[in-house]
């Protein structure tokens, strides 16, 4: 499990989407705030994939009602929601 | 069925329709025509012409080129004339004289009858080379809706085709075949098919579904005999459903008569679903207990329909087999399917359809009925629910339970049981396009598919055309959708792009010849499709109850379970087939980094970490995405077709 911090959490984030989802380590490929769906980056599928990812890497459990593209659908919005669930447990 | 090829040449140099020639442009449609070969060069060296046969009907008297009494005009055909009997009543009653009791006989006497419009007349499916030696002139035609195919290919000097486009190539000079179309690479792995009328070879087109085209000396002209045209909806037909119901079955009925002509046993095919039940009911009551059904079993359960085809079985009491397909089968079987395609393909449907049709063949039979076309003809598929779905969720962007509708599309999939209806929401884009947008429905399916831009290598990638595939398709069709409601257009789209240039030709009549194995689609008989393109659309899809007047008209012929079914639309396990002990080698080898670089089209990177990451999802037992499986599918077609097609 990985412990909380920011910076390393947006790398690790980045890593995981570049590698598994956009196939690639060039880090330009991949803007923060690019929107994973409009880009057709991520389907629904890869979002559960991003999911799973999430929890079993940061031990944290998202909901049903946080599984939307406004918590999930760029590398801000996934640290955003990582780093709140992290300050909150 | 059969195998045509020949060459019209402009200059009417002798060497370019030599016997040499002719018969290595015949002897790649072997597989077409394993019962004989027939040739014909006009003796002004403007036109040859060979055919491989099928024998079918006039088994001894039968063989092509056959010609009018004197012999002006000669033709070569592959398919069947279903209403020729009737036919050629009436061409003798007009003095016609007959030497063969053929029905590719009726074809010449026809044409000299009506000329160009004897089209028009014909019941049936077919591809037809004819020469008319009076007007110095090559007709090459195609049945109305894609069944049989048909390629041509023009230069300064000459016309080339043949049913196949490895008879054209077989007639190339060295160092003159065809490259990669690069526009149709991209066509294909993102709308399933080459859009009509190229191919995945530079300067070979098809012959388009209800098409004639032309060939003199003044060049080559297209015309066409016959659309895909839906009714306007404020013309469409309503009436009561009871009556629409026993005319839809009539019609079936005759349909199936006619497609049951033939000098040699008729088989079925037998799904499971409701299409092939219905078939093999109405054959059965002619056939009787001698009619022989087969049907395709997977050893995945989620796959398998096996309960369903012995429910129909049993009913109609026939000789049942069924051959079973493994995810091995599905990997052995690849390579030799993209031969047989002469595309890509990105998903493994047809492998399994190629392994029953060798059963079949196996089993002595050389025709089939077959159930395709139904659900384009009466409102069958899931993607037409999904389309009434999302437009429904359009008209009501904030409500949760509209949303939650699409988590019912598709219960066998693995994705949509996981996923939150506000995640399904985004994938079927009910909030991101509009109901203007003349593709709505198809625009999912295409997002998907384009996944595999993801992969092409920036070389490739400036060897295409700027347009994308969307653009290209609404191009060539946008003028057939005018008018129509988002339920209409979905069925104009899917017959004219996806049924006839991937459906009927790839997963069928390629994967059935390949077996010399002929196919005959009674759903596809032009008078059940003008039909059904007249109903209004609530009598093909009631609410999101497909098929609606074909379960009525079925439920006296099918048993219940069968009519009560969910759909369940016919799938063969895809690239998770490829890994684990079940990969060959040769699929090994057309991913081996160094083909990637040679073949100029993927970057190898990103196809590595795409096969890594399938094969991780498949050794820890997690769903492989859609789009991943169909975006490596592609990939690996591509490197095989490129290996069979482009090297050597």
């Amino acid at each position: 499990m990985l412990t909380f911090n920011a910076d390393s959490l947006r790398l690790t984030v980045r890593q995981y989407i570049l590698a598994n989802h956009l196939f690639t380590d060039d880090p330009s490929a991949l803007n923060d705030d690019e929107s994973f769906q409009e880009s057709r980056i991520v389907d629904s599928m890869g979002m559960i994939q991003i999911i799973q990812f999430l929890e079993s890497s940061y031990d944290i459990k998202i909901h049903d009602h946080e599984m939307v593209p406004e918590e999930l659908d760029s590398v801000n919005r996934i640290v955003r929601l990582v780093a709140r669930k992290q300050r909150a447990a | 069925m059969c195998g045509i090829a020949g060459v019209f040449a402009f200059d009417k140099n002798p060497a370019r329709v030599t016997p040499e020639r002719l018969g290595a442009m015949a002897a790649v449609l072997a597989h077409r025509g394993p019962d004989g070969d027939g040739f014909f060069v006009d003796p002004q060296h403007h036109v040859g012409l060979a055919h491989r046969r099928l024998s079918i009907i006039d088994l001894c008297g039968g063989g092509q080129p056959i010609a009018n009494e004197d012999g002006s005009i000669q033709v070569i055909f592959n398919g069947e004339i279903f209403n020729y009997v009737e036919l050629r009543d009436d061409l003798r009653a007009r003095g016609h004289v007959f030497r063969t009791a053929t029905d590719t006989e009726v074809l010449v006497h026809l044409y000299e009858d009506a000329g160009t419009d004897f089209v028009h007349a014909l019941n049936g499916q077919f591809a037809i080379a004819l020469w008319d030696a009076r007007r110095r002139r090559l007709l090459l035609a195609r049945d109305r809706p894609g069944i049989l195919p048909l390629y041509y290919r023009q230069t300064e000097c000459e016309v080339s085709f043949g049913s196949e486009i490895k008879a054209i190539l077989a007639g190339c000079q060295p160092g003159d075949r065809p490259a990669m179309h690069a526009d149709s690479l991209r066509d294909v792995l993102t709308t399933w098919a080459p859009i009509s009328p190229s191919t995945m070879f530079e300067g070979v087109f098809e012959v388009e579904p209800g098409q004639l085209v032309l060939i003199d000396e003044r060049g080559l002209t297209r015309r066409r005999y016959w659309t895909w045209q839906l009714a306007h909806p404020d013309e469409a037909r309503t009436g009561r459903a009871d009556d629409l119901a026993d005319e839809l079955l009539h019609l079936l009925d005759d349909a199936t008569r006619l497609r049951l002509r033939a000098d040699v046993p008729v088989g079925a095919y037998l799904s499971g679903g409701l299409d092939s039940s219905v078939l093999t009911a109405l054959a059965s009551r002619r056939a009787g207990a001698g009619l022989r059904t087969f049907s395709i079993g997977f050893d995945d359960p989620a796959l398998d329909e096996g309960p369903y085809q012995r429910v129909m079985a049993d009913a109609i009491g026939g000789t049942h087999s069924t051959i079973c397909c493994t995810r091995a089968d599905v990997a052995a079987g690849l390579a030799d399917a993209v031969t047989a395609t002469e595309t890509p393909i990105t998903r493994a449907a047809p492998v399994p359809m190629s392994r029953l049709a060798g059963h079949v063949r196996s089993a002595g039979i050389k025709v089939v009925l077959t159930g395709e076309g139904a659900d384009e003809v009466l409102g069958g598929y899931d993607l037409f629910k999904e389309t009434k779905i999302r437009a429904f969720c359009l008209r009501d962007r904030s409500s949760p339970s509209r949303a939650r509708l699409l988590k019912r599309l598709y219960p066998y999939l693995d994705f949509t049981r996981l996923q939150p209806a506000a995640l399904l929401e985004r994938y079927f884009g009910a909030l991101d396009t509009s109901l203007d947008d003349p593709a709505f429905s198809h625009r999912p399916r295409w997002n998907t598919g384009g996944f595999a831009d993801t992969f092409l290598s920036r070389a490739f990638r400036d060897r295409c055309s700027p347009e994308s595939p969307a653009e290209r398709v609404l191009a060539r069709l946008g003028s057939s959708l005018e008018g129509l409601d988002v339920f209409g257009r979905a069925q104009v789209l899917e017959a004219r792009l996806l049924m006839a240039g991937y459906l009927l030709s790839s997963q069928g009549d390629r994967m059935l010849m390949r077996h010399s194995v002929e196919g005959r689609f009674p759903y596809l008989d032009h008078r059940v499709i003008e039909f059904g393109n007249r109903l209004e659309p609530r009598l093909k899809m009631r609410v999101l109850d497909e098929k609606f007047l074909l379960k009525r008209a079925a439920r006296s012929l099918v048993p219940a379970a069968i009519l009560r079914r969910p759909k369940q639309p016919y799938r063969a396990p895809d690239a998770v087939a490829f890994f684990g002990a079940s990969r060959p080698a040769a699929i090994d080898a057309v991913l081996d980094p160094a083909n990637l670089h040679a073949s100029g089209c993927f970057d190898p990177d990103r196809v590595a970490r795409l096969s890594q990451k399938i094969a991780r999802a498949v050794e820890t037992r997690q769903p492989v995405s859609h789009r991943e499986s169909a975006a490596w599918m592609g990939i690996v077609s591509t490197l095989v077709w490129q290996r069979q097609f482009q090297q050597g």
